[in-house]
């Protein structure tokens, strides 16, 4: 099952309140999604950590109704 | 099928070898994207490593996401430490990180052959 942008960013925004999300649909293809999400509650994670905030707003869709999304993650410079 | 408990198959996966993937199929034949991409760029970083084909084993498809907090395969440990999935084992590799870590590690790399 599929999941929309729009979906996508307000769950990460939802769940990380001060992120500035930007995601691409890689294939156009409503299943292959590529992330940037930017946030001052990264700071001082390693990036393991940083990612798993960002799955932990999507609230467990990762690896099921969200089959890819490539993640990157950073602190606003 | 083994009747130990998931966890510890994980733990000794992880403490048996240096490096390990886990990962659908197996480095010659991935059977996904993101597996054979973690593949490559652990290829071109010059490790030797280790892998688990979580196709083979339900219980441990399940198991490693758990155990390490991450909802997706693959999964890489070095050294008994979970380092990440795809995008950050890439984004790692290509930053010379992922090299740098492996050696900080005492993992020996083999020189690439276009180096």
């Amino acid at each position: 099952m599929a999941m929309d942008i729009a979906e996508i960013e307000r769950l990460i925004k939802e769940g990380i309140p001060d992120a500035k999300v930007e995601i691409q649909d890689l294939r156009g293809d409503g299943d292959h999604y590529a992330a940037f999400v930017t946030s001052a509650e990264f700071e001082g994670l390693n990036r393991v950590k940083q990612h798993q905030l960002v799955y932990a707003a999507l609230q467990g869709k990762m690896g099921t109704d969200l089959h890819a999304l490539a993640l990157q993650t950073s602190v606003p410079g | 099928m083994n009747d130990q408990p998931v966890n510890e198959r994980i733990e000794s996966e992880i403490n048996d070898q240096d490096v390990v993937l886990f990962m659908k199929g197996n480095p010659m034949f991935p059977q996904c994207g993101f597996s054979a991409a973690t593949v490559q760029a652990l290829s071109m970083a010059g490790v030797k490593f280790g892998s688990v084909d979580v196709l083979q084993d339900a219980e441990l498809r399940e198991g490693i996401k758990e155990f390490s907090s991450w909802p997706t395969i693959p999964q890489l440990y070095v050294k008994g430490e979970f380092v990440g999935g795809c995008d950050i084992v890439r984004e790692m590799y290509e930053t010379g990180e992922l090299q740098e870590m492996l050696r900080e590690k005492g993992v020996e790399l083999q020189e690439s052959p276009d180096e």
